[in-house]
């Protein structure tokens, strides 16, 4: 079986985010890039899937030269090869173009599943996977914890809403978008990352888009607050003696 | 092309609850944009449904009825939706942002070649679409460039169902053309994983925990503090993924939705997920090393600072206020 992992490369989730000058993106100077951790729920499960049943993992990612380090570390966890999408101006196509630079990049590929994170933790929009699965004419599920494969296909479990689960069964070839959390991350053994030295990355470029964007990120910003929170400040003791204060007098719960 | 279409959500005849917080913001922007405002409903016999949605201000509702829609599969709701938007021919269709949608909305977008704005948490003039970037750190301003029409999904807790205006309309029923080789997959009965012994829409007082608790054993303390204040214990995802509490503790929108007098955030970063299923309390406290998390956006008291010098502190003091 061949597993294509779609990955994203995003900063850190606990980085210091500012705004560019412009005000219309982040900057991204003094930033530390990781894989987004949905795709690494994604990758794992894809791991997970060739330790039982054998065949291929190819990891794939679009992005500056950047993101061939995150590549690198999924080829470290166990990942076959890699192929690095080119492309520096990813801030100026939506969804739909970039799931058709992925979709021109793997269509000599022919993979039997692709996995990828439910959403980034960066733009967080969750549709890459389905977009990408709509244009390859792929049948696709959401949100899934496990997958197992069956003679006919696949039969995965999805996450519903408010502790409701459900299995769904599908053919091959088929696109799911993953879960965090459903699996333990393997990390990079020495011998992984020695390895992975010797793996094939090719990289492409990307075609230059088709169509202009449908929606444009017009402006970013500090969220306003949705309360006026009054912080509190002092050593321990004193914060405590002020939240015993709140509790007793404001809150009323003590 | 005119007008709003609002795609409802329901299972077994039952709503999902955000059905009409999407029909609110429909109506709302429907006036904003001095536009008619309709409504579907998708099953395979959605009569009584469909009829209570006539009971709204709305233009039409369209009774979107296939046996083939009995259960949800993205293929059959696609095919469905796809046939049911270039009949209404609408400028705009808001949906909600169930998991449903989540799972469907992207590629029925992709068959006009429009890409869904989702997970939206207010509408300006323009129209301007707000939605939210790195886990709720920052918001940003979204704009359709394309022609029509334009798919939104309005994140749950955004607009107030009860805001939906009454009226009196009509039912038409729209039949698509679906066979049953269309669908690809075949969708199990939902269930759940164990019976819920803890109902924590009913605590008065909810102290639950991160992420930042770094370690199981460390859990140790923040349950000492939720017992001097005789509060219910809770967690946010990564906790219960962890084994680290059962899942039935879990608050956010794939465990449970609370509303307490007081809920206390030791060591939660806050990321949407988890505030969609707190941010109906009344006080909300948050400790956390990070002065910039979402989760003071929605705080009224705030301490960013050490979670394990400040929780044994206050348990303390919180013993000694009692006493």
């Amino acid at each position: 079986m061949k597993i294509l992992v779609a990955i994203k490369q995003v900063p850190e989730r606990d980085a210091q985010i500012s705004i560019a000058g412009d005000g219309r993106w982040i900057d991204e100077s003094d930033l530390n890039y990781t894989i987004n951790e949905p795709d690494a729920y994604a990758l794992e499960e894809a791991l997970q899937l060739k330790d039982k049943n054998g065949g291929e993992v190819v990891v794939l990612c679009a992005g500056p030269e950047r993101v061939t380090s995150t590549l690198r570390e999924a080829l470290a966890k166990g990942a076959d090869r890699a192929i690095h999408i080119e492309a520096d101006d990813l801030g100026h196509r939506d969804t739909l173009g970039l799931a058709q630079v992925l979709a021109e990049a793997i269509k000599d590929e022919s993979p039997d599943l692709i996995l990828t994170g439910l959403q980034s933790d960066d733009l967080g929009l969750g549709q890459t996977g389905v977009v990408l699965a709509e244009i390859l004419g792929m049948p696709h599920a959401t949100i899934i914890m496990q997958v197992e494969v069956t003679g006919a296909g696949l039969k995965v479990k999805r996450e519903l809403e408010d502790g409701w689960f459900q299995h769904v069964e599908m053919p091959l070839p088929a696109l799911l978008t993953i879960q965090s959390g459903g699996n333990k991350l393997r990390y990079a053994t020495l011998m992984g990352i020695k390895k992975a030295k010797t793996k094939e990355m090719k990289t492409v470029q990307a075609a230059a888009p088709a169509a202009g964007q449908t929606i444009t990120l017009e402006r970013v910003y500090l969220p306003e607050k949705q309360k006026k929170t009054e912080m509190l400040t002092g050593t321990p003791a004193e914060i405590a003696a002020k939240l015993v204060e709140k509790l007793k007098f404001e809150v009323r719960v003590i | 092309m005119s007008g709003i279409l609002v795609l409802t959500e329901q299972r077994g005849g039952a709503w999902n609850r955000m059905s009409f917080e999407a029909l609110a913001a429909g109506q709302q922007l429907a006036a904003r944009l001095n536009m008619e405002c309709s409504a579907a409903v998708m099953g395979s016999d959605v009569s009584a449904l469909s009829n209570e949605l006539a009971g709204k201000k709305l233009a039409k509702v369209f009774a979107v009825q296939h046996t083939l829609l009995k259960d949800y599969t993205s293929d059959g709701f696609i095919t469905a939706l796809e046939q049911l938007i270039r009949h209404v021919d609408p400028a705009y269709v808001i949906l909600p942002h169930t998991y449903q949608v989540r799972d469907f909305a992207p590629a029925l977008a992709t068959r006009f070649k429009q890409v869904l704005i989702s997970d939206v948490i207010a509408i300006h003039d323009g129209p301007v679409f707000v939605r939210q970037l790195f886990q709720g750190k920052l918001n940003a301003d979204y704009k359709q460039t394309a022609s029509a029409p334009c798919f939104v999904s309005i994140q749950a807790g955004v607009f107030r169902a009860e805001a939906v205006e009454a009226g009196a309309t009509t039912v038409e029923v729209f039949t698509p053309q679906l066979e049953a080789s269309q669908i690809r997959s075949k969708p199990g009965e939902p269930f759940r994983e164990a019976a819920q012994t803890v109902d924590l829409s009913a605590a008065q007082v909810i102290v639950s925990v991160g992420r930042g608790i770094g370690e199981q054993e460390n859990i140790a303390i923040v349950q000492e503090l939720a017992s001097a204040l005789g509060a219910e214990l809770a967690a946010s995802r990564p906790i219960c993924d962890n084994g680290w509490l059962p899942m039935e503790r879990q608050v956010g929108s794939s465990g449970q939705t609370v509303a307490p007098r007081l809920y206390l955030a030791v060591g939660i970063s806050g990321a949407i997920q988890h505030l969609v299923g707190m941010k109906g309390s009344k006080a909300v406290i948050a400790i956390n090393k990070d002065e910039n998390a979402p989760i003071f956006e929605v705080a009224d008291y705030g301490v960013a600072g050490d979670l394990f010098e400040i929780v044994p502190a206050l348990t303390k003091a919180v013993v000694a206020a009692k006493q």
